[in-house]
């Protein structure tokens, strides 16, 4: 580990702690918000992991997200809060597991459409299991706060932030940018790629069903409609796209302007919201087709700061 | 230099007027809403939930405002779109509390958007009067959330009063004991479905056939060909509005003719007469009203003038109930300061006048007078069973679709 590596993470964790003291700033509309920043920056940053380095574009977090709440709302009142997030990550990486051991063989345009697919398959199969058993909607009647949840993303963001780091730094990072790049010379080095997808698709199913646990006494009434509501996949990677994934902090920068643009047209313009959103996607992507990363990495070049 | 002598004095003049006119202006209530005005549920706001609201804040500005202890306030209304996603309803209530400082906040429309913005209306202290929200959980949610009331009535007693219907009319020697039972697989389905099953059975009805199909199917038609098939007395659908519509057309279709046609949301909709017009003759869902009731006749007219469409004859008078209560709470205590109103609010021994006819909150914060079952009786949704309220029509068997 290098001085500048020893550098940035005590960066990082300056910020994440300087981040974290928000709630006693504000405990109103600042930390609504930014609530739903940190579960953005959770969801996109491990969205990136997997799909930044294999360009496999995943269209499931929305499955893995509505598998975690249905596991707090079945759960809350039995078992230990602490315990709920661990048993979705649990769950969220053997669905992983399944759907990446069935689709990550097959070429990247199957993939994308089985994920899509896989949040309505899921919702379905809840559903149905619902009905036989009589069970209802579920009301998560907790005393946990927004300034609890907000926490608790912090925390898991800087998890997510240091996994990735790591393994950056791992020879399995190093796999998936040979992956990424062209994957039957990573075939042909001797690298296992369908485990070393599977491995990562695991690990960022896992970390957006625990954001879905986490979430769960945020939304008090979970049903499978809103639990599994495909627009949070298409937003998770609209944002990560938009910040770029070239690096660990673009879905971050990504999230926050997003964020924030949702909230300023939901502010001034309430009946015009969603066609304005689509035109400041477009835009956006017109204007910066690599995201942040990509404009930064061209100014860096411009300006010659100096590569790495 | 006359010419710009006489601007500045126009300019002067119109200056001064605007300053009489700000020091002459009323107190204003500011009244925050967010509700769908995209996503899933945007069309039936649009029916039930936004005109009400306007409707309400129309005639109360016209009839000079709010009488507060000072003099009257009007109202001016903030309104803001939900998206249908608990994550923007949550993020609105946010927003309309701590940044428009809104002074009170209309209850979002339906049960899940309410329940997400509950701690938020709890926490800033908003009183939060719901009228799209059918609960069976009164007891849990006002403990939790003091300040949230329920005017709409329980999924449980609804259900209740569905199968008590048929009960009845079995009674009367009018139908027989089959009955075929179908729902939406969702949360609100398979609720209803589960408790009406449970009352018929114990009431020895036979169920001859049940199924469910989920949420935004779009072929219906193995649904009434099976329910046909089993020729049952009564057809009983938990339905959502998409599919209350496409079970009544393949009913249609297929000339599907039991005595008793039930569909749920939406059968009270307008624009389920304006579809089916005289088919819809006989036709039961749920809710109703008593439109011979002079306050629900002069609510309609109103409601016709103002948005172009008529009220849904369900939840359409409860949103609006929600907001005459919180007007008269406002005018009782002549505050605009929440807490004062809050506290008149949770005074049990209060009574409203509404729409629905007289409302008062039990111990639960529960109303519990409502309307539960209706029927389209000559081109008008008439409630024929309801707890506690007058005005309850005869019901009358569905004879065919022609």
């Amino acid at each position: 580990m290098s001085m500048r590596d020893l550098r940035n993470l005590f960066l990082a964790a300056l910020a994440l702690g300087l981040v974290a003291l928000l709630p006693l700033y504000d405990t109103g509309y600042i930390l609504s918000i930014a609530t739903t920043m940190a579960m953005f920056t959770v969801l996109a940053t491990s969205w990136a992991l997997f799909s930044g380095p294999t360009h496999y574009i995943s269209l499931a977090t929305a499955a893995f997200f509505g598998l975690g709440t249905f596991v707090t709302g079945l759960g809350f009142q039995t078992l230990p809060m602490w315990v709920l997030p661990i048993i979705a990550a649990g769950l969220g990486a053997v669905l992983a597991a399944l759907v990446g051991l069935v689709t990550l063989r097959l070429s990247g345009v199957y993939f994308v459409i089985f994920t899509l697919g896989l949040a309505e398959l899921v919702r379905q199969v809840v559903t149905w299991v619902q009905n036989r058993t009589g069970q209802r909607g579920m009301y998560v009647l907790t005393s946990i706060t927004e300034r609890d949840i907000y926490w608790q993303l912090i925390g898991m963001a800087a998890l997510v932030f240091l996994v990735g780091w790591l393994i950056a730094r791992s020879r399995l990072g190093f796999a998936l940018r040979i992956i990424g790049n062209d994957e039957t010379v990573a075939k042909h080095s001797g690298i296992d790629t369908a485990a070393a997808k599977v491995l990562l698709f695991m690990i960022s199913g896992a970390v957006a069903a625990v954001v879905g646990a986490m979430m769960a006494p945020r939304y008090i009434y979970i049903e499978p409609s809103t639990a599994f509501a495909p627009i949070l996949s298409f937003q998770v990677v609209i944002m990560a796209l938009l910040g770029g994934t070239g690096r660990l902090w673009g879905p971050l920068a990504g999230v926050i302007p997003f964020t924030l643009l949702w909230e300023f047209i939901s502010r001034n313009a309430p009946n015009q919201t969603l066609l304005l959103l689509g035109i400041a996607f477009l835009v956006i992507v017109y204007v910066l087709p690599g995201g942040f990363v990509g404009l930064y990495e061209r100014l860096r070049h411009r300006f010659g700061s100096g590569g790495h | 230099m006359k010419r710009r002598s006489l601007m500045m004095g126009a300019a002067t003049a119109a200056i001064l007027a605007a300053g009489i006119t700000a020091a002459q202006a009323q107190d204003t209530i500011r009244l925050g809403a967010a509700a769908p005005k995209t996503g899933p549920l945007a069309g039936g706001a649009d029916v039930t939930h936004w005109p009400a609201v306007r409707l309400w804040v129309h005639l109360t500005n016209e009839a000079g405002g709010l009488q507060l202890a000072d003099g009257p306030a009007l109202i001016e209304l903030i309104e803001y779109d939900d998206q249908t996603n608990p994550q923007q309803a949550i993020q609105a209530a946010q927003r309309m509390a701590t940044q428009d400082r809104v002074d009170f906040m209309v209850a979002p429309y339906s049960t899940g958007l309410n329940l997400a913005a509950a701690p938020i209306f709890s926490q800033l202290g908003y009183p939060q009067i719901t009228g799209t929200n059918v609960t069976n959980q009164q007891p849990e949610l006002s403990a939790q959330f003091p300040g949230m009331f329920f005017v709409l009535g329980r999924t449980g007693v609804m259900a209740e009063d569905t199968a008590q219907v048929l009960v009845d009319l079995r009674e009367s020697g009018e139908i027989g004991s089959r009955v075929a039972l179908v729902n939406v697989a969702d949360a609100f389905g398979i609720e209803m479905a589960g408790i009406s099953r449970a009352v018929l059975e114990e009431n020895g009805f036979e169920i001859v056939y049940q199924t469910s199909y989920p949420l935004g199917t779009q072929d219906i038609a193995p649904i009434i060909d099976g329910a046909r098939a089993a020729e049952p007395d009564a057809f009983i659908a938990w339905s959502y509005p998409g599919d209350t519509f496409a079970l009544t057309d393949q009913a249609i279709v297929q000339n599907f003719t039991p005595s008793v046609f039930f569909t749920a949301v939406a059968t009270a909709f307008p624009s389920y007469y304006g579809r089916f017009g005289e088919q819809a003759e006989g036709v039961m869902g749920m809710g109703g009203v008593n439109p011979d009731d002079p306050a629900f006749q002069a609510f309609a007219e109103a409601h016709t003038e103002l948005s172009g469409q008529g009220p849904d004859f369900w939840a359409s008078a409860s949103t609006y109930a929600t907001l005459e209560i919180l007007g008269q709470a406002i005018e009782a205590t002549g505050s605009k300061d929440r807490a004062v109103v809050m506290e008149y609010l949770q005074d049990n021994s209060n009574t409203y006048e509404t729409v629905l006819g007289p409302v008062q909150f039990n111990e639960m914060n529960d109303n519990e007078r409502y309307w539960t079952v209706g029927q389209w009786q000559d081109g008008v949704f008439r409630g024929v069973a309801a707890r506690g309220r007058d005005g309850v029509s005869d019901v009358i068997l569905k004879d065919g679709w022609d």
